[in-house]
């Protein structure tokens, strides 16, 4: 609870799915080239979510070309179009930061299992 | 002088999106309506200005010469008294309520309060002195003032030397900040940037004095 909920929760977005650090997403973005515009998806591994309400963020990390690339949003921004979620990770901590230091088949995160 | 004017809260600072879908950091005043209890002409006053009131407190509260002027003006007793000096005061009456619709989207504005007291402050934060090294030999002088003076000539201080002291908790204006939104049905003002004061105080909302 907030003083500034009453202008906060005018930007709140309620369409967000629930994930958590590990999980595979899919974050639909919203480019504008010009005046056109289309949308562009991001697909990796959320490493962190960091904040709380209206200041929430959450980073995605992807390899690209060998290269790791890491794309933080504010949770509630409006140029994401939808999130999809993916698999869940079996992971045991909240920042997975030691994901930037591993290479090929270590960096993969493992899937949750339910049993 | 100022045209328009109005009074709020500092509710505290929070950030929305723009248009352009960038984050823009904002201020949040709330601004519910406020009641002129005086209007003051130069004919009668000397100067222009309206006197205004906002909130409500208990009537049986009231000390005797309060409980009169509001009665004089047939206006429900407020918190606070607050002036605001405006260039023409001739389309305000004694009763009239003021709401966040006198200011508008995009407009300059200019805003005053109290800021934050910062008590007993050395002169590196009260007046941006550089200090002393951090190191390199330095001993126990890191934010000290170093010298105030000469020698023997003047043998004295000069009057108005930057020394540490009270600092904060003073009148404080800041120009041109521009209004985000403002909506009367929320009572709800939003202003970019930051505003003086802590979370809680009054402030003064006026239209921007040098902006263009």
């Amino acid at each position: 609870m907030q003083p500034t909920d009453l202008v906060d929760n005018l930007s709140l977005r309620d369409d967000i799915p629930d994930f958590a650090p590990g999980d595979a997403l899919k974050v639909h973005v919203k480019v504008i080239e010009g005046n056109r515009h289309r949308t562009q998806v991001f697909e990796g591994v959320v490493i962190r979510r960091q904040g709380a309400g209206i200041r929430e963020t959450f980073t995605v990390r992807k390899l690209s070309f060998g290269v790791g690339v890491e794309r933080t949003f504010p949770l509630h921004t409006p140029i994401i179009e939808t999130i999809e979620v993916g698999a869940k990770g079996d992971v045991r901590r909240a920042k997975l930061y030691y994901l930037r230091d591993r290479i090929g088949k270590a960096a993969k995160v493992k899937e949750k299992r339910f049993t | 002088m100022a045209t328009k004017a109005i009074v709020g809260e500092k509710v505290g600072m929070t950030q929305v999106w723009d248009e352009e879908n960038r984050i823009v950091p904002v201020t949040v005043l709330r601004v519910s309506p406020c009641r002129v209890v005086q209007v003051k002409t130069p004919e009668s006053d000397g100067y222009s200005a309206i006197q205004v009131t906002l909130g409500v407190r208990d009537a049986t509260k009231l000390t005797r010469p309060e409980a009169g002027h509001f009665d004089k003006a047939g206006v429900d007793a407020g918190r606070k008294l607050v002036e605001l000096r405006l260039d023409d005061v001739s389309e305000f009456t004694v009763g009239q309520e003021i709401g966040a619709d006198v200011l508008e989207q995009g407009q300059l504005v200019d805003v005053t309060a109290v800021s934050k007291g910062k008590g007993f402050s050395g002169v590196m934060k009260r007046h941006g002195f550089g200090g002393a090294p951090a190191s390199h030999g330095a001993h126990k002088n890191h934010r000290k003032p170093g010298a105030v003076g000469q020698c023997a000539t003047p043998s004295r201080v000069f009057r108005g030397k930057k020394m540490p002291g009270r600092y904060g908790g003073t009148k404080v204006t800041t120009l041109n900040l521009e209004v985000v939104k403002a909506d009367p049905e929320a009572e709800v003002l939003l202003i970019k940037g930051a505003v003086p004061g802590p979370r809680g105080s009054t402030v003064v909302i006026r239209d921007a004095v040098k902006g263009s």
